[in-house]
């Protein structure tokens, strides 16, 4: 009977999890969580700060999932070494936990500078957990001015998250401009441009260098006063467990398209891997949410004894703040074809006559279908482009292709 | 099991799907209380240019990608059925970006809604069909659909 271990709970642990049951319902399944949590929805955090949902809805599963899929969960325990000859995991408590096949979803940590005098600072937060976010709610009042230093993902929806509960809220990055790596400049100023206009205020090319106290000393020589620091530079894989079994290291764990490491019996899935993107055909680390889920499925099937290719992940990203969208999948470089109006923009970037990339902002109807040319590489001479780039829409392809989107099983 | 499918060279994009697919959903009797004079949001629409037009909602596919990449667990499959649970949902619109056909659309409080065969309200057969004058929609069994 076979033992699988996964060491990590979050989303690619669940695709596991689930691979592993759709393969083998027989063998043992141990979950190794760090975080005191069932499995929750990491990126709701910021609407758990904004009241949009709450502990019980985040949760990704339901509350008899482990049971019902017959794993034990070891909480509150690391796993600290891998040791691959002897096929055993060992914990932060000395435990050793033998395996037969084991996946390692350990997910990223967030990266924090060595700021200068960052240790005298009472308030300050990192925005990755669920205690992260439940730590911020209490502390924030309505008089709290908040300095988030990095305008990525993270920092902007953690300020969005404490728009309607912070005095104010300044953002800073040493980019020249918001979520800077999805967007471009265009569009991240349309996108800066609303959120200033929702009172988020910004100091960009400009970052903080020393800490004096609640006050940040800037690159540029200003001073910003605060009550709340949020460090949301940006986050590293954690790779360390497999780098110290000599495993395939890049900046995240190197996986192949059936997401084994380069260590016998040992797969990777999630935001700790680097792993091929089909769009621009080069390692890329994907960190979210669905493709973390189908990494740890893919791993899960094959570890279960299936033989699963997944090789057709890109990067994208769906992130909306104050209620204004924006879209972006796949590789984003050179020309590009744009269709704009009042409130919208959209950038499609066509190489070698195939889509390998969009950004829309303002209208994002039916986007998934633009995904989908990059994911299935549909030759643009296929399909009515000219069409397709003004409205999303499966008019634009072939009866044929059609008869069997709509009247085929799927 | 039976499935919606779309036989576009029937459809006349009178657009009747929509509206009884918002009457079905709204949980009101009456269909000219339900629908008069306000804004509709069906989870069945029709696309198309002059020449070709045809009806959209969800596949229900084998293996769907909105329930693997949904953000908050508010998308699964059970009895064949993708269905969404609105109150675990936040509108993030991860689904809108991956689904290959644009079946999710949201509703009018900004969580989405999407087509559940209509199991969930008072018919017991999707209403989009029930009502199309011209069987452009059929609910049906369909080789390979098990």
């Amino acid at each position: 009977m076979n033992r699988y271990i996964i060491i990590g709970n979050g989303t690619a642990a669940v695709g596991c999890i689930e691979g592993i049951r759709s393969n083998d319902s027989e063998g043992s399944i141990i979950v190794i969580s760090q975080e005191n949590h069932a499995v929750y929805c990491r990126p709701l955090i910021s609407y758990f700060l904004e009241d949009r949902t709450n502990i019980e809805k985040m949760n990704y599963r339901a509350s008899d999932f482990y049971q019902k899929s017959g794993c034990t969960v070891i909480y509150g325990k690391t796993a600290v070494k891998i040791d691959t000859v002897a096929k055993q995991v060992f914990l932060d408590d000395a435990t050793a936990l033998p395996y037969t096949k084991l996946c390692v979803a350990t997910g990223s940590s967030p990266f924090i500078p060595n700021f200068e005098g960052i240790e005298n600072v009472n308030n300050k937060f990192t925005f990755m957990t669920i205690d992260d976010a439940i730590a911020l709610k209490k502390t924030i009042t309505k008089e709290s001015k908040v300095l988030i230093i990095g305008a990525g993902l993270i920092g902007l929806k953690c300020a969005e998250g404490l728009h309607d509960k912070a005095g104010s809220i300044t953002v800073c990055d040493l980019a020249d401009r918001v979520l800077s790596s999805i967007l471009d400049n265009d569009c991240a100023a349309i996108m800066q441009k609303h959120l200033e206009e929702n009172n988020i205020s910004f100091l960009l090319r400009d970052t903080a260098v020393k800490f004096e106290k609640n006050t940040a000393i800037m690159k540029s020589g200003k001073k910003i006063n605060f009550d709340i620091l949020v460090l949301a530079v940006g986050v590293k894989p954690n790779t360390d467990i497999i780098k110290n079994a000599s495993g395939k290291i890049g900046r995240g764990i190197i996986v192949n398209e059936f997401m084994k490491t380069s260590l016998t019996d040992v797969y990777a899935a999630g935001d700790c891997t680097e792993s091929l993107d089909a769009s621009s055909e080069s390692m890329k680390i994907m960190a979210l949410m669905p493709n973390a889920y189908m990494q740890g499925h893919t791993a899960g099937v094959n570890m279960g004894g299936g033989n699963r290719k997944l090789n057709n992940m890109i990067p994208m990203n769906s992130i909306g703040f104050f209620g204004l969208h924006a879209m972006t999948a796949g590789s984003c470089f050179g020309e590009y074809i744009e269709e704009n109006n009042e409130g919208y923009v959209k950038r499609f970037y066509i190489n070698n006559g195939y889509l390998t990339g969009f950004m829309l902002v303002g209208k994002t109807e039916r986007a998934g279908i633009y995904t989908s040319l990059i994911r299935e590489k549909t030759p643009i001479s296929e399909i009515n482009f000219d069409m397709l780039k003004k409205v999303a829409t499966s008019a634009a392809f072939s009866t044929e292709i059609r008869k069997k989107k709509f009247g085929g099983v799927i | 099991m039976k499935l919606i499918y779309v036989n576009e060279e029937w459809c006349l994009a009178c657009h009747l799907c929509e509206y009884n697919c918002a009457f079905a959903n709204s949980g009101v009797r009456d269909m000219v209380t339900a629908l008069k004079g306000k804004p509709i949001f069906p989870r069945i629409h029709i696309e198309g240019d002059e020449k070709i037009s045809f009806a959209v909602s969800c596949r229900h596919c084998t293996d769907p990608i909105c329930v693997k990449s949904c953000i908050a667990g508010a998308i699964s499959k059970s009895d064949g059925v993708v269905r969404i649970d609105r109150e675990k949902c936040v509108g993030c619109l991860t689904c809108v970006l991956v689904c290959p056909f644009g079946a999710l659309s949201p509703g009018e409080d900004g969580i989405m809604q999407k087509c559940e065969l209509c199991i969930q309200n008072s018919f017991d057969e999707p209403a989009c069909v029930k009502g199309c004058p011209n069987k452009a929609i059929v609910y049906e069994e369909r080789e390979g659909n098990k």
